[in-house]
């Protein structure tokens, strides 16, 4: 079942790199992290490259193959001829460390911007209640590996570094849907996602839904919800009529605006 | 300050981490000082730094890998907690009686007594930092079955509660503010004399950026390791690549000791096929489900299988196994859902008896037991994980399991209240422990364990650290030097081996000679083995540069899991038993006389091996031993009232 797979790796730093071919042996059922191993344990030792779990759960392995990003332990070699050739490179939107390793420190700075959930106190006897309806909406985002694909493929940061400082990307719309959506959360972050993360500037391109390891409807059920419910606040002539004269919309009850 | 400290908007370097992105500067030491360093960023390290901030520590938190990707990521089933959720008369005292029978009574007990009461309470804070569990009908935190545990007692997220944790733990962290130093790998702790007492103590630690290659040093009167297990050192293991044993090596280096090095737990459900996935985790949930087990004749072998200890609870005919799931008050449990070491063994004999599927492994079938919808909602990522890696419909066929390497039981010595080692100042917490899960691990009990004991062992550390006051332990200069000539030692080495063969061929050595079945002879063949890898890594070389430098970055992991597997290949010759985690083909039977004893494993004087003695087991108060009396009203699970 063996074959010489014609593997095109980029090799470089910050200053400049080139793509290098690496033909070598792999076997049935492997996926290109296997391919991007065997070349570091025999042909090029310090080919660097993330990776943790190797089964589609942490998320580092992120590279972009044959320019499609993706999770290389879960894109499997059977997917592509024999005879054909495939080139790994670097995720795009993230500066480059080494090889296939970038900085992906924008989207630790991003984390670090969003207020976080903010509880009532727990129930008379120390529990909590939520009904499994109310927690499936946030489960779905909260799938996420953080693989930051989503953040690599969306254009309003691709290719434009300009937008990233006002910009906090799919993965953090993510956050901020899950948190409004949560049944016990007394935070109101609609202004903040629009204003501070930069919701706006998204125009629904689903980009980000199409890389998603996890199968995540990051575009329908976080990004459309989200900005709906901004426009809510916003622009609904009843909730404004309502907060001039001090009636208090149902949505924000016992939330605070941040 | 915020996340990593040094530099923050220096020029040429990293806004997040600080050090130099240049792969030239090499000079230089970054210095940075801390009440707590904690060494891992998994569920322990992340509570445990947790623990430390909010009780007033200033904290690190140090870690090989991002944040968010440590191995906790991949626990799957759930967190075992006696909150009552869907049994109220579950409580401590029947978990902490049901960790104790499935680590064969070896557990230390007041580790199993602490995580026991304490684990719901550390549950419920999850929620209270935003995760969102799986509810039951009355909104309350669900609660799963699992092998071993009486009562249906995890607190579980679909299949992939280790990733609602530690995305918690780490949203929580970054909330706090506290400065993780990311992809930053610790080569050594510092011990040094106090200048009060003259008494040695932890005086802070060292290591290097993966990204640039550069040293940073750590002055800190505690380090607590939480830095994971070892299962690096099998060929087929659930474990990722950070899995070398660092905790377990750093803390032998500085004087402290390991027991229950021999109990390596192998899961009976790893992926067998394809070769790429062999290993990979199968969560025990799908048995808890209603998964069955079945050899190649298709038939449901594990009744075969059911010992004498746990007799007593568990059914002996399939309508009985099955009227379990619909009705517990009634029913036994299955026998596919025993400890973990039961079922593995039971796995491994059907295989070498020639009743294998064709792919070296036993079917696990919950496609012709369950509806797809069922499947699908409860067990999303293995079905997921079947389907894009193996190209397998488990809603439609069975899968194809084997035992893989899984989970160290043994680890450092500490004490049970605080998680001190016998180095003053050095702490340890999770798997890099020993002593919690005795022979054996209940599946469920690990997550439970980060979150007690990373949680005592910031507490306690943070309270040592504050009472030194001025007197702190200081690094010894020349002590960083030795650090740095060692790290940079595999540079240096003209013409000699590649560490990843040398790695490749100790997992294979160990998979051979040191698995789940044990023999006296292989095991001494395993000894003198791992003396030529040693010989071997003296001479290892690696090539390129210092930044990110994969190949560098094994040569110096490499060193400790030499260390920790010499220390599971002499402690599994010298236990003389089978008990839990350790089945040895020459000595089936389990000894009650080996029942009262440890193993504590040291490094030699001269630093180049491992000895080891033995240490009498701490006693069981007399209150807690009724819970273990043959009369014991917990022992039947017909006559308990409850509701499922």
């Amino acid at each position: 079942m063996g074959y010489t797979l014609k593997l095109r790796v980029w090799r470089g730093d910050k200053s400049g790199g080139e793509i290098k071919d690496y033909p070598v042996e792999v076997s049935e059922g492997e996926v290109v992290l296997d391919a991007i191993h065997r070349v570091q344990g025999t042909q090029a030792g310090d080919l660097a490259v993330r990776w943790n779990c190797k089964a589609g759960k942490c998320g580092s392995c992120s590279a972009e193959v044959n320019g499609k990003p993706r999770l290389m332990c879960m894109c499997r070699l059977s997917d592509f001829e024999e005879d054909e050739t495939i080139t790994v490179t670097p995720m795009r939107t993230f500066p480059v460390i080494r090889d296939l390793v970038t900085d992906v420190s924008f989207n630790y700075e991003k984390a670090k911007e969003l207020p976080s959930f903010a509880p009532p106190p727990r129930d008379a006897d120390n529990k909590r209640r939520m009904a499994q309806v109310d927690v499936e909406r946030g489960q779905e985002f909260r799938k996420c590996i953080e693989c930051f694909l989503c953040q690599n493929t969306c254009h309003v940061v691709r290719d434009h570094e300009e937008n990233k400082q006002a910009f906090a990307g799919p993965r953090f719309f993510l956050r901020y849907a899950e948190l409004d959506m949560h049944p016990l959360d007394t935070n109101d972050r609609r202004k903040l996602a629009q204003d501070a993360a930069g919701l706006g500037m998204c125009n629904i391109t689903k980009c980000c839904t199409e890389v998603c390891p996890e199968g995540i409807k990051i575009t329908d059920n976080a990004i459309i919800p989200m900005k709906e419910r901004v426009a809510d606040r916003k622009f609904d002539p009843l909730v404004w009529l309502g907060s001039k004269i001090g009636i208090r919309n149902k949505d924000d009850d016992g939330r605070v605006e941040l | 300050m915020s996340t990593g400290t040094a530099g923050v908007g220096q020029e040429g370097r990293h806004p997040m981490t600080g050090n130099a992105l240049d792969g030239d500067a090499e000079g230089g030491m970054e210095r940075h000082t801390y009440d707590v360093v904690v060494i891992g960023a998994g569920g322990a390290g992340l509570r445990a730094a947790i623990a430390a901030h909010e009780a007033g520590a200033r904290t690190a938190i140090v870690c090989k890998s991002l944040l968010g990707k440590a191995h906790t990521v991949m626990a799957e089933g759930g967190i075992a907690a006696a909150m009552g959720n869907r049994w109220p008369e579950d409580n401590w005292e029947v978990h902490f009686r049901d960790t104790m029978r499935g680590g064969k009574m070896l557990n230390n007990w007041r580790m199993a007594q602490l995580h026991a009461q304490e684990a719901p309470e550390r549950v419920m804070e999850l929620e209270d930092w935003g995760a969102l569990f799986d509810r039951t009908e009355d909104g309350l935190i669900s609660q799963r079955d699992f092998g071993g545990h009486k009562y249906a007692r995890l607190a579980h997220v679909g299949d992939r509660t280790g990733l609602e944790m530690i995305r918690t733990l780490q949203q929580r962290a970054v909330q706090l503010g506290i400065d993780v130093f990311m992809e930053c790998t610790i080569t050594d702790v510092f011990v040094s004399a106090s200048s009060t007492s003259g008494e040695k103590a932890i005086a802070g630690a060292f290591g290097y950026w993966r990204e640039s290659g550069r040293f940073i040093v750590f002055d800190s009167p505690t380090v607590i390791l939480a830095t994971g297990g070892i299962g690096k050192s099998f060929k087929v293991t659930s474990n990722s690549w950070e899995y070398t044993g660092d905790g377990h090596a750093l803390a032998m280096r500085a004087g402290a000791s390991l027991i229950n090095m021999e109990f390596i737990q192998f899961h009976p459900t790893g992926m067998v096929w394809p070769p790429s996935v062999k290993g990979l985790l199968v969560t025990e949930s799908v048995r808890g489900d209603g998964g069955i087990l079945k050899n190649s004749e298709g038939k449901r072998f594990m009744f075969d299988y059911i010992p004498e200890f746990f007799k007593a609870e568990t059914a002996d005919t399939v309508e009985e196994a099955d009227a379990w799931y619909e009705d517990k008050k009634n029913n036994r449990r299955p026998p596919e859902l025993l400890p973990r070491d039961e079922v593995a063994r039971a796995i491994n004999s059907e295989i070498k008896a020639g009743r294998g599927t064709p792919h070296g492994g036993i079917y696990l079938d919950i496609a012709s037991r369950r509806t797809p919808e069922f499947i699908k909602k409860r067990l999303p990522s293995m079905y997921h994980q079947f389907k894009e890696l193996a190209d397998v419909d488990i809603t439609a066929e069975p899968m194809e399991i084997g035992p893989t390497c899984h989970y160290v039981m043994g680890g450092v010595e500490v004490d049970a209240d605080t998680q001190e080692s016998a180095v003053t100042g050095l702490y340890a917490v999770g798997e890099c422990s020993g002593g919690m899960h005795g022979s054996n691990r209940l599946g469920g009990n690990s997550l439970g364990d980060l979150l007690v004991f990373g949680k005592r062992a910031g507490d306690a550390a943070t309270a040592y650290a504050k009472g030194l006051g001025a007197n702190r332990p200081k690094i010894v200069e020349a002590d960083v030097k030795a650090a740095e000539r060692s790290a940079l030692a595999p540079f240096e080495v003209e013409g000699g081996e590649n560490p990843y063969t040398i790695q490749s061929d100790l997992q294979q050595s160990m998979n051979d000679l040191v698995g789940i079945i044990r023999e006296g002879s292989e095991l001494e063949e395993s000894l003198v083995a791992i003396e030529a890898f040693k010989e071997r890594a003296k001479t290892m070389k690696v090539e390129g540069h210092r930044q990110y430098n994969p190949g560098w970055h094994l040569a110096i992991d490499l060193r400790n899991m030499l260390i920790v597997s010499e220390s599971i290949a002499k402690a599994a010759l010298a236990r003389q038993e089978s008990r839990g985690g350790h089945t040895r083909n020459d000595y089936p039977a389990t000894d009650p006389e080996w029942g009262t004893k440890n193993l504590v494993v040291n490094l030699t004087a001269d630093g180049t091996g491992v000895e080891l003695h033995e240490k009498p087991l701490p006693v069981m108060p007399e209150e807690l031993t009724t819970y273990f009396a043959a009369a014991a009203p917990m022992a039947n699970v017909q006559t308990e009232e409850g509701k499922n």
